[in-house]
């Protein structure tokens, strides 16, 4: 098709309004995800086609003022005033329109063009409320369609008027509304002092920065001081003059009444029949029944963890077996590597660096996939406001939202979450400091990888008690999560909390469609991240535990000793023997026995070759530091494995104890040997377990840290602190059960 | 008819805001929810833990914490 034309439309309204579900029915699946530059507020585009137009739609980030006080008001403002879209498409909600329409009232004072998508028009009417949509559009000089969203109706009309009026360009007409005889005279005179001294004009009409500097809008100011730095003093001081008039007055100030104003414009506009009610307004609808239950005291709580375990059951549960096909996919291509390439480093690399390290992360993806399904099924139901409503006292007292809730479940909160679709649950917080408190704390959950780790100590230091100390060790990280999201308030991110103001929309069924795209398009971001960054790290932490390589002499030492053995042998028994055989009735008593020493030397050869490595120096030298907690080399290696993956920890402890593989057999050995070993007891079990609950993120999840919060500063910070915490409450572990005589 | 804060009144009471005191953010973000002066409003219920109180308002529910609800006097209906 050959497109004459290109508009660019926005598309802008409250948040449960269904503008998503109507971007979502306009362009399908021809839409993309990205962020806004350096925020971490999405930026959706799709384009659709009509009759040789093509209309690219911005779904802005939903909104219920223009101000600029959140990330997301700011970006929805900064793309009209610096996209100049042709049209906007303003959604409002049919049985909520009071509300809805002063983010309108707002886009019309800016004077950005708009047509009225009057959505949910059935939800409406079930509830008794009528609009006349003729006598609305008349008065509000827009176009206003009906719309429903879910089904897509009303949806071509829409954009027919759309295309219509994009075609036209009309020019931005700012929206005159009186705001009361205290401001209207001074806004005039701003207005004339604004357009003769031609102030900003280029962004903003005139009579809108006027207002602006009424209401004391910080990023307009900013920019006025840069311009005309003494034009922007005398209209500050103007606006001043009448704050100080109506404080002494009327004891409000200017934002209060232009607001005021707003509200009672609107009042004005739905009177005389254009909005009909016929139900008595203190009706209780389906959804107010459901929240006397829902959010009753005694079922509410009630009802909560049984959805919230659901949740976790179904994520953890359903994923379970997609992600052990793509686990023993990995693992097979591993194999099959191992097999065709030639013996030597780039084998290592392509086998241990690449093949495990993506392969492990990528693994995550069923994973992600369910939980990213299940969370947005429990925010487009809207249960999920309901959980931060009920949950919020508990989690303000830490400095945190209800909302947190998801994140920290998600993370391991029952334990044998992840931490990376946990961090990526936040995302449905909005208040920024609360949210980077939430992604820096939900990491100390514990975790289904740190799970295997615990089992193994807890099956070598405390038989009797596992299921107790597992209980122990779930409550201990949701302590450590809590109080440490109470240290990072009151320290690096200081400050009053984010007003809650939480809507609770009425309960409604998602579409599947919806849920979807949303699942797929945060899936894909994760994929998108594993293939770059992720790598790269494998990549490295391959080479730390890799080079240097053990000298010639060494490796020629280990070579002679297999060699010696072999010579022993009959030259058939050699052939089995270095085919590694292992069907005991195959070989003969002899063979069995070279073979087993055969197993031996490599296994030293390899503790050698970790010892001589990178990660065996650093492991070294950080005894220097561990010795207070209790850990020597070995463990210190393991940790640092645990860094890329928490997987990790125990084949690295395998093999630094000389053990190869992680086959299960192989772990109960791993943890027999540790009983055995004279260095070990329950004390030192205890402090690593802890540590190891407490310490650095995985890659990851750090790498998520940094993509979540939209700068690689935090994620750093998560490392120092995180493992700072941990080495410091294992010292306090070991060094107060060493002094009480727990340890020995 | 009484004036009484927000957080004081009862579950199932109505009335309509008298005034709202809040300024900086949260006065906006409680303008921008539609609660201003003259705006009817009924308590809806609250939180298990007695906070964040829910209100409904302008045909939608709203909840916000206790201590923001301290900003807006409602005048309160009698006799229900």
């Amino acid at each position: 098709m050959i497109v004459s034309a290109e508009y660019l439309i926005a598309l802008a309204g409250n948040p449960n309004c269904g503008k998503t579900t109507l971007f979502n029915a306009i362009t399908g699946a021809r839409q993309h995800v990205g962020n806004y530059p350096g925020i971490t507020v999405e930026k959706k585009e799709g384009f659709y086609l009509l009759n040789g137009l093509k209309l690219r739609l911005v779904d802005l980030p939903g909104t219920y003022s223009l101000t600029a006080y959140s990330m997301e008001e700011l970006v929805a403002r900064d793309f009209l005033v610096y996209e100049r879209p042709q049209l906007v498409i303003n959604i409002v909600d049919a049985s909520n329109l009071e509300r809805n329409l002063y983010l309108t009232v707002q886009l019309l004072e800016l004077g950005v063009p708009v047509v009225l998508a009057l959505n949910m028009v059935d939800a409406a009417a079930s509830r008794g409320i009528e609009v006349d949509t003729e006598e609305l559009s008349r008065r509000l000089q827009v176009p206003v369609i009906p719309t429903i969203a879910r089904t897509g109706k009303g949806k071509e009309g829409l954009l027919e008027i759309t295309a219509d009026v994009a075609a036209e360009n009309p020019p931005w007409k700012p929206l005159h509304i009186s705001y009361g005889t205290d401001i209207d005279p001074v806004l005039d005179q701003m207005e004339a002092d604004i357009q003769s001294s031609n102030f900003l004009l280029d962004l903003y009409p005139a009579r809108w920065i006027a207002l602006k500097y009424m209401e004391a809008d910080e990023q307009v100011l900013e920019s006025g001081r840069k311009v005309n730095p003494e034009l922007s003093n005398r209209l500050e001081e103007t606006a001043d003059q009448v704050a100080e008039h109506l404080r002494k007055t009327l004891e409000t100030y200017p934002e209060a009444i232009i607001a005021d104003h707003r509200y009672g414009f609107i009042s004005a506009l739905l009177k005389g029949g254009v909005v009909q009610n016929s139900q008595k307004s203190d009706r209780l609808y389906l959804s107010d029944q459901l929240d006397q239950v829902l959010t009753n005291r005694f079922f509410g709580p009630l009802v909560m963890l049984l959805i919230l375990y659901g949740v976790y059951k179904f994520t953890f549960e359903y994923s379970a077996l997609p992600v052990s096909w793509l686990d023993s996919g990995f693992t097979a291509l591993g194999n099959f590597m191992e097999s065709v390439l030639p013996a030597g480093l780039i084998k290592s690399l392509i086998v241990s660096g690449i093949i495990d390290g993506v392969g492990g992360v990528l693994s995550f993806i069923p994973l992600i996939l369910f939980m990213f399904f299940s969370i947005a099924f429990l925010e487009d139901t809207g249960y999920l406001a309901r959980v931060a409503y009920m949950l919020d006292r508990v989690f303000r007292t830490f400095g945190l939202h209800g909302s947190s809730v998801m994140a920290y479940i998600v993370s391991g909160g029952i334990a044998g979450g992840c931490a990376v679709p946990g961090v990526m649950a936040t995302r449905t917080l909005r208040s920024p400091k609360e949210r980077l408190a939430t992604i820096l704390t939900a990491p100390f959950m514990n975790c289904g990888a740190k799970l295997p780790v615990f089992a193994m100590l807890i099956a070598a230091f405390f038989p009797a008690r596992h299921a107790q100390m597992m209980f122990l060790l779930t409550i201990l990280s949701w302590i450590a999560a809590l109080l440490l999201a109470r240290l990072i308030r009151w320290t690096i991110l200081r400050g009053p909390s984010t007003p809650f103001l939480l809507e609770l929309p009425p309960y409604r069924m998602p579409t599947l469609k919806g849920l979807l795209i949303h699942t797929w398009e945060r899936t894909w971001q994760y994929i998108r991240k594993a293939g770059t960054i992720i790598l790269a790290l494998s990549i490295l932490f391959w080479a730390l535990m890799t080079f240097p390589m053990l000298p010639e002499s060494r490796k020629n030492q280990f070579e002679t000793e297999r060699q010696q053995i072999l010579s022993q042998l009959p030259k058939d028994a050699r052939i089995s023997v270095t085919r590694g055989q292992k069907k005991q009735s195959d070989v003969s008593q002899a063979s069995a026995r070279a073979i087993h020493r055969i197993k031996e030397i490599n296994e030293a050869e390899a503790r050698a070759t970790l010892q001589h490595s990178y990660a065996g120096r650093i492991g070294m030298a950080l005894e220097n530091l561990t010795q207070w907690s209790g850990f020597e080399w070995r463990t210190n290696v393991a940790l640092l494995a645990g860094f890329a993956a928490k997987e990790l920890i125990i084949s690295t402890l395998g093999t630094a104890y000389s053990l190869g593989g992680s086959s299960p057999e192989e772990e109960v050995s791993l943890s027999q040997r540790l009983v055995n070993d004279p260095q070990w007891n329950r004390l030192r079990a205890f402090s690593l377990i802890v540590f190891i609950m407490l310490y650095a993120p995985c890659l990851a999840t750090v790498t998520c840290i940094a993509k979540e919060s939209g700068t690689v500063k935090w994620a750093l910070f998560s490392l120092v602190f995180n493992t700072t915490v941990a080495y410091l409450v294992a010292v306090l572990i070991y060094q107060g059960g060493l002094w009480l005589g727990v340890g020995g | 008819m009484p004036i009484m804060l927000l957080r004081q009144m009862s579950v199932g009471q109505t009335g309509v805001i008298a005034k709202v005191t809040a300024e900086g953010e949260l006065g906006r973000r409680i303008r921008d929810m539609g609660l201003v002066p003259g705006t009817p409003l009924k308590i809806q219920g609250r939180a298990p833990l007695k906070d964040p109180v829910a209100i409904k308002l302008r045909n939608f529910t709203l909840s916000l914490r206790n201590n923001e609800a301290d900003y807006i006097s409602v005048e309160v209906d009698e006799g229900e």
